[in-house]
């Protein structure tokens, strides 16, 4: 533990029947840090998530905030603010009166005057102050999750726990709202939880992200250290694309199309194995002594993806600056050559 | 754009339709209730309207209804409906059994109730009291078919599961959460399943005359058998009656402003 650890999740377990969903789980999360939890569906991260907010019952483990031990307290009186997948905006009360509504209550009681303040503040903050009077049916999908954003930031809560809260949202939307978290969560310093199943937004956004498998946690790290540095296969191949390539594996380092890469720990060290290659490691150019051909061609806009079939019949694919790949289409006979980055090798077969 | 003419002719043939088969015994009512029924009378007469407020036991009887009606709304608010909240919320298990045991009013005739249940009642008139909150009981179980029903279909439209979590996230307690955020969130269900249950408690007469209940229904089917047409009168007074109150029903707005019930 460091000394800065605010939040503390200590060899969490819950089991349904036999579905293991949290399966000592550990983590802990810095004051004002955001940490996102990524994984497929079931691996249990939503359930993480509300065992902190109080909302699901442990069959072990412990829960520590700001030093004290909440385990068995209940979810009214822990503190938590939290923003649901789904919209859970109180029909019957205005946005403000949404926002207002913690503040009402024994546990954040606010006098009236101070009440009104600070949900003028927080709707002011997510941009919808002039929202105030609206009911829940009369905003948009976007709109009722800054809402109920606002409302979890009333209570100045300890931890706020969102659960993918950008899920229902349309593209454009979500890219703008997860950004707009950053910046207010920067903004206020609150520790957060952020569970996500959507890796772009969880990279783009969290201080350290945690990929999570059958109820444990594979790593956790800053986003940039688990796209280039994975620790397990299961990272490597779970968290962006991976061209899986199968080589030659001595000393640390791997040979495959024709080069030698060095290999990350927790590799395979010796044998045959299998190389999970980025897309944007590889370097494609137009060639008459080439290696593959383009099977397929797609402009990403400022990227171009080439699907490139080898002639060994390896089929891999490449991302590359459009400026790059200009000129090279499907049909195209290519070179491709691995950039000196160090890859993951995972075992063959 | 409007519609063609096919279409608005055989619009409006429908609610002429339905509108005469509704009005028409209404009509007959009031015609049959303004006929001469004394020997002084001739033509057109309002006497049978007239000699309503001084039928014996009639005004008394609309208040013991009235009463009878407004314990069991309130059984239906503060209990029907937090139990119904709790099934659907905490026990989704009994949620079938809980319906089921809801639905048996409505599989048993009324009259197997009342004999099933008189000699209870009997002892309780004799020994307890008689007044309407007796009669409310076995009212609260007889509505229940329908105002389960209806809180049933409000409670499965709303993710209320998820709006409980929010609530207490917040900070409320259960008790806030289920008369400050679910049902004012349901509220439609909930005037729906009242409204029902309240008709039904205007216009029961098995169990209230068997129990010797003098409630308004038992009174007019009384002052039926020996004045056709205040009979008739009465009863279309009552009619209307209703009608006003169902206009009445409170505004949207309002109905969330009541039911918000402020507990801390």
């Amino acid at each position: 533990m460091s000394s800065s650890t605010y939040v503390q999740l200590v060899d969490l377990a819950k089991y349904f029947g036999k579905v293991r969903a949290l399966d000592g789980l550990t983590l802990d999360i810095a004051q004002g840090e955001l940490v996102a939890l990524l994984g497929p569906s079931g691996c249990g991260k939503t359930t993480a998530l509300r065992a902190l907010a109080g909302l699901q019952e442990l069959d072990r483990g412990q829960l520590i905030v700001d030093g004290k031990d909440v385990t068995f307290q209940s979810a009214n009186k822990r503190g938590m603010g939290m923003v649901f997948q789904a919209y859970s905006l109180f029909p019957h009360m205005t946005a403000r009166e949404n926002v207002e509504y913690g503040l009402k209550l024994k546990a954040h009681k606010t006098a009236g005057d101070k009440r009104k303040a600070r949900s003028a503040e927080l709707l002011d903050l997510v941009g919808l102050s002039t929202h105030a009077n609206h009911y829940p049916h009369q905003l948009s999908g976007g709109q009722q999750q800054r809402v109920a954003l606002a409302r979890a930031l009333a209570i100045s809560p300890k931890v706020l726990l969102l659960d993918e809260p950008l899920s229902a949202l349309d593209a454009k939307v979500r890219t703008q709202l997860r950004e707009e978290i950053r910046r207010i969560q920067l903004e206020l310093g609150t520790t957060t939880l952020f569970v996500t199943h959507d890796q772009e937004e969880a990279l783009s956004i969290a201080d350290r992200v945690g990929v999570m498998r059958n109820g444990q946690l594979e790593q956790i790290a800053a986003p940039s250290e688990l796209y280039d540095r994975p620790k397990t296969s299961f990272v490597a191949e779970f968290v962006g694309l991976t061209n899986p390539i199968s080589g030659k594996v001595s000393g640390g380092s791997i040979e495959i199309l024709g080069g030698v890469v060095k290999t990350l720990p927790g590799s395979v060290t010796s044998g045959t194995g299998i190389a999970l290659v980025r897309p944007e490691s590889l370097d494609v150019v137009a060639s008459n002594s080439s290696n593959g051909k383009v099977a397929a061609a797609s402009f990403l806009g400022a990227s171009c993806r080439l699907n490139i079939t080898m002639n060994d019949g390896t089929k891999v694919t490449a991302q590359l600056p459009s400026l790059d790949a200009a000129g090279i289409g499907a049909g195209a006979s290519v070179t491709v050559s691995l950039l000196d980055m160090p890859v993951f090798v995972k075992a063959a077969g | 754009m409007k519609k063609p003419w096919g279409v608005r002719i055989w619009r409006w043939s429908i609610i002429s339709v339905v509108g005469a088969y509704l009005m028409v015994p209404l009509y007959a009512m009031f015609d049959f209730s303004t006929k001469p029924f004394g020997f002084q009378d001739k033509g057109r007469t309002f006497r049978a309207w007239q000699i309503i407020p001084s039928q014996p036991d009639l005004m008394i009887a609309i208040g013991k209804s009235l009463v009878t009606a407004g314990i069991v709304m309130s059984l239906i608010l503060f209990l029907i409906v937090p139990t119904a909240i709790w099934v659907h919320l905490k026990l989704p298990l009994l949620r079938r059994p809980f319906e089921l045991l809801c639905l048996l009013p409505l599989a048993i005739p009324a009259i197997v109730i009342v004999v099933g249940i008189a000699p209870l009642y009997r002892w309780i008139s004799i020994h307890l009291t008689e007044s309407p909150i007796t009669l409310s009981a076995v009212y609260s179980m007889l509505i229940l078919p329908y105002t389960y029903r209806s809180l049933s279909a409000a409670l499965d439209a709303v993710d209320i599961h998820t709006l409980a979590e929010a609530a207490r996230t917040l900070g409320a307690d259960t008790s806030r959460v289920i008369f400050g955020i679910i049902m004012p969130t349901i509220k439609t269900g909930i005037v729906n399943g009242s409204f029902i249950a309240i008709a039904l408690v205007m216009g029961e007469f098995t169990i209230s005359n068997i129990l010797n209940y003098k409630t308004f229904q038992v009174v007019i089917a009384q002052i039926g058998r020996t004045n056709g047409n205040v009979a008739v009168a009465v009863s279309l007074a009552s009619i209307l009656f209703v009608l006003v109150l169902l206009l009445a029903i409170p505004t949207k707005k309002r109905q969330g402003k009541v039911l918000d019930v402020d507990l801390v």
